[in-house]
C-alpha cells in the first residue's frame, strides 16, 4: 500500500497550479481542476450541470438525501467566481434539477445567487431538466450562447460547429495500482469540449458509455481527470476502451 | 426437546453437525399436530421454521414430507422463499400451512402485512436453524426484531434455537427470549461423545513449501491423488478466486479423467444446482467450493474434506469437517493443505483447537442501527404503531436490549424525513403521527418500496460476464458465463487474463454493464494476490500460533522445513514470547524497513499500517508504503529508523501507543474507502436509497445516485448524523477490526522486543514477498492516478 503523503515526493504529472491552458476554437481556454472553464481574454467563465435541489427531488419520492448540496455547490461556485473574477458567468444548463422542487424565492440559496450576480453577469442556458426558468432569476435566460467561433449549449449537436457542452456528466475510469479509479473529467476533442458536472450530488457517466464514446475519436481526444492536486491528463486510449 | 415443548420452555439445542438436530427441533411439533383435533378449522400456522439459506429450507421440507406422508398425517408443510411464486404466497396468506419453512427476509416481509396478526395468531413453535451462523450479524439483528414482534402477535409461541457448538452458548440463549429481563432459554446439549473424534492431518508435502502466496500450486498433484482414494471429496477454499485457481490447476493434471466440479456464489444458479444434484446422485468425484457449501445441507456421501489454505478459525474448520460423513459412528476425515509456511503454523493451531473442542468467540456487538431503521418502517407499514410500544418491543430483542430511547427517536426521525438537523423535508415525511400519536405511513407507494428493499444482505454490484470478442473495433457480447464483482472488473485492463467459471479468460472490455471476455487457451492467468481470503485469522488461533512460535519444543509437530526456518530465525533475529511483539528493523536496497509480527489478522494490520505510517510521516521518517497480511506488517521508509530508535529511548513505544486510535484514526477514517463502503451498505439497509434491481435499472450504470457523493456531502455538513454513526460502528467491527487492534496495543505495552538487524530475517521473507502484489486501497487513489498518468503519457509520447 502506498502512503498518501508519498505523492509529494514523487514526480507529479499534475499541471502547475492545477490549471491547464488549451487552445479551443482559436482562443485560449483555461480548464480549472474544480471543474469550470475560463476564457481569460473574455473574462468569461463556464460551469455546467449544477443540479441544484436534486436532494429535494429525491426526497419528494421518498429518498431523503442530505439537504445540503445546493448551498455547498453555490458556495464552491461563489469561491471560484471570487478567484477568477469573470465578467460573465455562463451556466450551461441543468442548473436546477427540477422546475418543481426547487429553491425558494427567498432564502439562502437565492441570496447566494444574487451575490454572485452582483459581480458577474449571469447567463443561464436552458437544459433538459430546466427547459424554462423555475423562478425569476438575475441575469439572462437563453437557449444557447454564440461566442466567437464557438457555441455554448447544454447538449451536443452534430452540426459541425465548435461547441462547449454539459449534459453528459463525463467521468474517466482509469486502471491503476489502487484498482479502478473514477474521476470527473474534461474531454476535449477537436471541435468539442465536454464539461464535467459541477453539482455536489450530480452523478457521473463513464466516457466509455456509448452515448459519450461516439462523440470522441480516440486519436483526437484529450482527457483531463479532476484530482485534488490538479488536473491529470491521460491518453484517451486509456479510458476509452 | 419433547419435554421442553410440553413444558413450553424456550430452548437452545446444541449439537454437532449431522446429529439430526433439525428433526429433533420438529419432533414436538409433529407430535402436537398429529394429536390435534383436525375438525377445528380454520387455523393459522402452527410451526414456523427459519433458516439462513433458502436451499436449506427446501431441503428440510423435503426431509419432513417423507415421514409425514408415510405416517399418513394430515399436516400441511410448505416453504416460502424468494423463489415462491406470488400466487402461492397469496394462497399461503389465506390458508396458512401447519408448518411453514422460510428465511429471515421472508418473515420480515410477512410481518409487514396487516394480515400478519391473523396469520400468526395460532403460532405455537418457532424454530431457528443454524442460529450460531445467523445471530451474530445484521440478519440476526433483523430476525431478533421480528421474533420480538412474533412474541407480541403470538404470546403462546415458544422459540427453539438449533446451533452447532459455540464458545458462548449464553449469548444465543439470551437471543432466543425477551432480552430485557436477563432471562435465558433452556439449554439442551447433545452429548458430543457420541460423535467419533474427527481424523485430521496436515498434508505432509514432498514439495518445497512456498514462502508466500495462496495458490497451493505445489500440492496440487498430492491433492489430486487424495481425490482418487475417496468416493466424494469436498475441497474448501476461502475465496472464489482461489476456487477458480484450484479448479483450473486440478483439471490441468486430470489424466485419470476424474469428475471434478466447481461451486461458488458467483456462478450461475442453474450451474450450481446441477453440481448439487450431481453430488447427491454420486455422479461426481470432487467439488472445489467456497463457504457457499459451509452450512448444513446434505449433498451426498462426502468422505473427505480438504481445506486448502488456512482455515482462519477453529469453528469454521469444525463446520467444514462436519460436511464429511454425516453419520456419527464414522470419524470425519479432513486434510489440511497449507499454501505457505505461516499457514502451516496456523493449520497446526487449528487442528489442536479442533481436537480440544475449542471454538472461536464471536465478537460482541450491539444491534445495527440501519437494520432497526428498516424494521421501524416495516412496522409502520404493517399497521399504525405507537412509538412507545414499539420502543418497548424493540428492547425485547437481545441485540437492542440496551438501546437508548434517544437513539430510537433519532431513528424514527431518520425514517420520517432523513432526520437531518436542517429540517427541509417535513412536507415529504414518510411517516406521520395520527390523532392517537400512532405512526402511519404517508402513502401506499412507500409500503411497496419497503418490500422491495427488505433484508440486510447488500451484494456488491455484480457485472455479467459474457464470452465475446473485439471485432472491427467494437465489442460483441456472446454467451453468458456468470457474474463478477464490479470492483474486480474495474481493475482490469484489456489483455489481462483471469480465471472465471473454470476457464482462463482474456478481458476485452466493458460494454455498459457487461464484461466482455474471450477464451485464452494455454495462457497463464494473472491472479490478483488478494485471493488470500476475506476471513481474518481468529484471535483464538492467533494466540495458539504465537504460543507455538515461542515454544521450540512444540516444533516437532511441524514439517522439517518449517521447523528449520524457525530455528534459523531464532539465531538470526529472535522469536517473540507468546505475549510479546517482535519488531525488526533492517536496511534493504537503500531503504529502511520495519517488520512487526502481531498475528492479529489482515484487517487489524491494514488499519495499523495506515495509522503507523501517519505517525512515521509526522516523525519525518518519510514512509513510502506498507504491506499487511494475517501475521505481520512491513513498512518501508527513507528515514533512518534504527538511528532514531537508538537515539530516542521512548520512540518505539510511543510509535505503538494506543492513542493512535484517537485523532489519527478519525482523520484517516473520514476519507477512507472503507467508510464509504460501509456507508453504502448502511444507506441501502436503512432505506436512505433504494436498491437497484436487474431490469429496473436504466441502461447506464451511471445514472443511479452515488452513495460516495452522499457520504461526502453528509460528512461535511452533519458528521454526527445517525447513519454515519451506524457506518462507523460497522467499519469498526467489520472492516477494520478496531477492537482487536486496541487489545493488541494494550497487550504489548512494555512488551515490544526490538531487533536491529543487518539484513532481512527469515521470518520477514514472506511478508516482503507480498510487496507489490498487494493491491493499493482507495485512500491513495489520486496518487495512483498521478502515477499512472505519468507512465501513460510517457508511453504515448514514446510512440509518437
Amino acid at each position: 500500500m502506498i502512503v498518501p503523503g508519498a505523492l509529494a515526493r514523487s514526480r507529479a504529472p499534475l499541471h502547475a497550479g492545477g490549471m491547464v491552458r488549451v487552445a479551443f476554437a482559436g482562443e485560449t481556454l483555461d480548464l480549472h481542476p474544480e471543474g469550470v472553464a475560463f476564457f481569460p481574454e473574455r473574462a468569461l467563465m463556464i460551469v455546467a450541470d449544477l443540479h441544484l435541489e436534486k436532494s429535494a427531488s429525491f426526497a419528494a419520492r421518498g429518498q431523503m438525501l442530505p439537504p445540503y448540496e445546493t448551498l455547498e455547490t453555490l458556495r464552491r461556485l461563489a469561491r471560484l467566481v471570487a478567484d477568477l473574477r469573470p465578467d460573465q458567468l455562463v451556466l450551461l444548463g441543468d442548473s436546477f434539477h427540477s422546475v418543481v422542487e426547487t429553491i425558494g424565492n427567498e432564502g439562502p440559496a437565492r441570496g447566494m445567487i444574487e451575490a454572485i450576480a452582483a459581480t458577474s453577469v449571469l447567463i443561464w442556458v436552458a437544459g433538459n431538466h430546466d427547459p424554462v426558468p423555475p423562478l425569476p432569476l438575475p441575469g439572462r435566460w437563453v437557449e444557447e450562447v454564440a461566442l466567437g467561433d464557438c457555441i455554448l449549449r447544454h447538449a451536443p449537436v452534430e452540426d459541425g460547429r465548435n461547441e462547449i457542452v454539459g449534459h453528459l456528466h463525463p467521468a474517466a475510469r482509469l486502471a491503476t495500482r489502487a484498482g479502478g479509479q473514477r474521476r470527473r473529467c474534461f474531454a476535449l476533442s477537436g471541435r468539442r469540449l465536454l464539461m464535467p458536472a459541477f453539482g455536489s450530488l450530480t452523478g457521473m457517466v463513464d466516457l466509455s458509455e456509448p452515448s459519450i464514446r461516439r462523440l470522441l475519436p480516440v486519436q483526437d481526444t484529450r482527457v483531463f481527470l479532476m484530482c485534488r492536486q490538479g488536473l491529470a491528463e491521460v491518453p484517451a486510449s486509456a479510458c476509452l476502451r | 426437546m419433547i419435554a421442553k415443548a410440553q413444558a413450553r420452555r424456550p430452548t437452545l439445542l446444541i449439537a454437532p453437525t449431522g446429529a439430526g438436530k433439525t428433526l429433533a427441533g420438529f419432533l414436538p411439533s409433529l407430535i402436537n399436530l398429529a394429536d390435534r383435533d383436525s375438525r377445528l378449522a380454520p387455523r393459522g400456522t402452527h410451526t414456523l421454521y427459519i433458516s439462513p439459506l433458502k436451499a436449506l429450507a427446501v431441503d428440510i421440507s423435503r426431509n419432513l414430507e417423507v415421514p409425514v406422508t408415510e405416517m399418513g398425517l394430515d399436516i400441511r408443510i410448505e416453504t416460502r422463499t424468494g423463489d415462491t411464486p406470488a400466487s402461492r404466497r397469496q394462497r399461503q396468506m389465506r390458508l396458512p400451512p401447519d408448518i411453514l419453512l422460510t428465511t429471515p427476509e421472508q418473515l420480515a416481509l410477512m410481518l409487514s402485512h396487516a394480515e400478519a396478526r391473523r396469520f400468526f395468531s395460532d403460532l405455537r413453535t418457532i424454530i431457528v436453524d443454524e442460529l450460531h451462523a445467523l445471530a451474530p450479524g445484521k440478519r440476526g439483528d433483523l430476525l431478533a426484531l421480528d421474533l420480538a414482534r412474533l412474541r407480541k402477535l403470538a404470546p403462546e409461541a415458544i422459540s427453539f434455537g438449533l446451533s452447532a457448538t459455540v464458545a458462548e452458548p449464553d449469548d444465543l440463549r439470551r437471543w432466543l427470549v425477551d432480552g430485557r429481563a436477563g432471562l435465558l432459554a433452556d439449554l439442551v446439549e447433545a452429548p458430543a461423545a457420541i460423535a467419533a473424534k474427527p481424523h485430521l492431518r496436515i498434508l505432509d508435502t514432498e514439495e518445497r513449501l512456498p514462502w508466500a502466496g495462496h495458490s497451493a500450486r505445489h500440492a496440487i498433484r498430492e491433492i489430486y491423488d487424495e481425490i482418487g482414494k475417496h468416493r466424494l471429496s469436498l475441497l474448501f477454499v476461502n475465496t472464489r478466486m482461489q476456487a477458480e485457481m484450484v479448479f483450473q490447476l486440478l483439471w490441468s493434471i486430470n489424466d485419470e479423467g476424474r469428475r471434478i466440479a466447481l461451486h461458488h456464489g458467483s456462478l450461475d444458479v442453474g450451474q450450481r444446482r446441477k453440481v448439487e444434484a450431481a453430488m447427491a446422485a454420486g455422479r461426481i468425484d470432487a467439488v472445489v467450493c467456497t463457504s457457499t457449501l459451509d452450512l448444513g445441507i446434505d449433498w451426498g456421501d462426502v468422505d473427505l474434506v480438504v481445506n486448502i489454505g488456512a482455515p482462519k478459525g477453529a469453528s469454521r474448520l469444525l463446520q467444514r469437517i462436519g460436511r464429511a460423513n454425516h453419520r456419527l459412528e464414522e470419524p470425519s476425515k479432513a486434510l489440511l493443505v497449507p499454501s505457505n509456511r505461516f499457514e502451516v503454523l496456523e493449520c497446526l493451531a487449528a487442528i489442536d483447537a479442533a481436537y480440544a473442542g475449542e471454538q472461536d468467540a464471536v465478537t460482541k456487538r450491539s444491534g445495527a442501527l440501519d437494520v432497526l431503521a428498516q424494521h421501524i418502517l416495516g412496522m409502520c407499514v404493517a399497521e399504525p404503531v405507537s412509538p412507545d410500544e414499539l420502543f418497548d418491543e424493540v428492547r425485547e430483542a437481545a441485540p437492542f436490549s440496551l438501546l437508548p430511547r434517544e437513539t430510537f427517536d433519532r431513528l424514527v426521525d431518520f425514517v420520517r424525513d432523513g432526520g437531518y438537523a436542517l429540517k427541509a423535508y417535513e412536507r415529504f415525511a414518510k411517516i406521520r403521527a395520527d390523532k392517537e400519536g400512532r405512526l402511519r405511513i404517508a402513502n401506499a407507494r412507500l409500503a411497496q418500496a419497503y418490500r422491495m428493499n427488505i433484508g440486510t444482505i447488500v451484494e456488491s454490484t455484480m457485472l455479467k460476464v459474457h464470452l465475446g470478442s473485439a471485432r472491427g473495433g467494437s465489442l460483441r457480447a456472446g454467451r453468458l458465463l456468470g457474474e463478477i464483482e464490479e470492483y474486480f472488473a474495474e481493475g482490469l485492463t484489456p489483455g489481462d487474463t483471469f480465471v472465471f467459471a473454470g476457464e482462463v479468460l482474456r478481458f476485452e472490455g466493458l460494454v455498459e454493464d457487461k464484461v466482455i471476455a474471450s477464451r485464452a487457451i494455454g495462457r497463464d492467468p494473472m491472479i490478483p494476490s488478494y485471493a488470500g481470503g476475506k476471513f481474518p485469522l481468529s484471535t483464538h488461533l492467533a494466540r495458539r500460533v504465537r504460543a507455538t512460535l515461542a515454544d521450540p519444543a512444540s516444533w516437532k509437530a511441524l514439517p522439517p522445513q518449517v521447523a528449520e526456518w524457525l530455528s534459523i530465525q531464532s539465531f538470526a533475529s529472535g522469536l517473540p514470547g507468546a505475549e510479546d511483539l517482535l519488531v525488526e528493523t533492517f536496511p534493504r536496497a537503500g531503504r529502511h524497513y520495519l517488520v512487526a509480527y502481531p498475528f492479529e489478522g489482515r484487517l487489524a494490520h491494514q488499519t495499523l499500517g495506515m495509522l503507523l505510517t501517519r505517525r512515521l510521516e509526522r516523525a519525518r521518517l518519510q514512509p513510502l508504503g506498507f504491506v499487511a497480511n494475517d501475521y505481520a506488517i512491513a513498512i518501508w521508509m527513507t528515514g533512518d529508523l534504527p538511528f532514531r530508535i537508538a537515539r530516542e529511548p521512548g520512540f518505539l513505544s510511543a510509535l505503538w501507543d494506543a492513542d493512535m486510535l484517537g485523532d489519527d484514526l478519525e482523520d484517516w477514517l473520514a476519507e477512507s474507502a472503507l467508510m464509504k463502503r460501509s456507508f453504502r451498505q448502511c444507506a441501502i439497509i436503512a432505506g436512505l436509497i433504494e436498491r437497484r434491481f436487474p431490469g429496473m435499472e436504466k441502461k447506464s450504470r451511471a445514472v443511479t445516485i452515488s452513495t460516495d457523493l452522499i457520504y461526502d456531502v453528509l460528512r461535511r455538513h452533519e458528521p454526527d448524523h445517525i447513519l454515519l454513526q451506524a457506518a462507523r460502528a460497522d467499519a469498526a467491527t467489520g472492516l477494520m477490526d478496531l477492537r482487536r487492534l486496541s487489545d493488541l496495543l494494550t497487550r504489548i505495552r512494555g512488551r515490544i522486543v526490538h531487533h536491529a538487524l543487518e539484513r532481512v530475517s527469515p521470518l520477514a521473507v514472506p511478508i516482503l514477498l507480498e510487496i507489490g502484489r498487494e493491491p493499493v486501497f482507495g485512500e491513495a487513489g489520486d496518487a495512483m492516478i498521478a502515477e499512472e498518468a505519468v507512465r501513460l503519457m510517457a508511453e504515448a509520447r514514446g510512440k509518437g
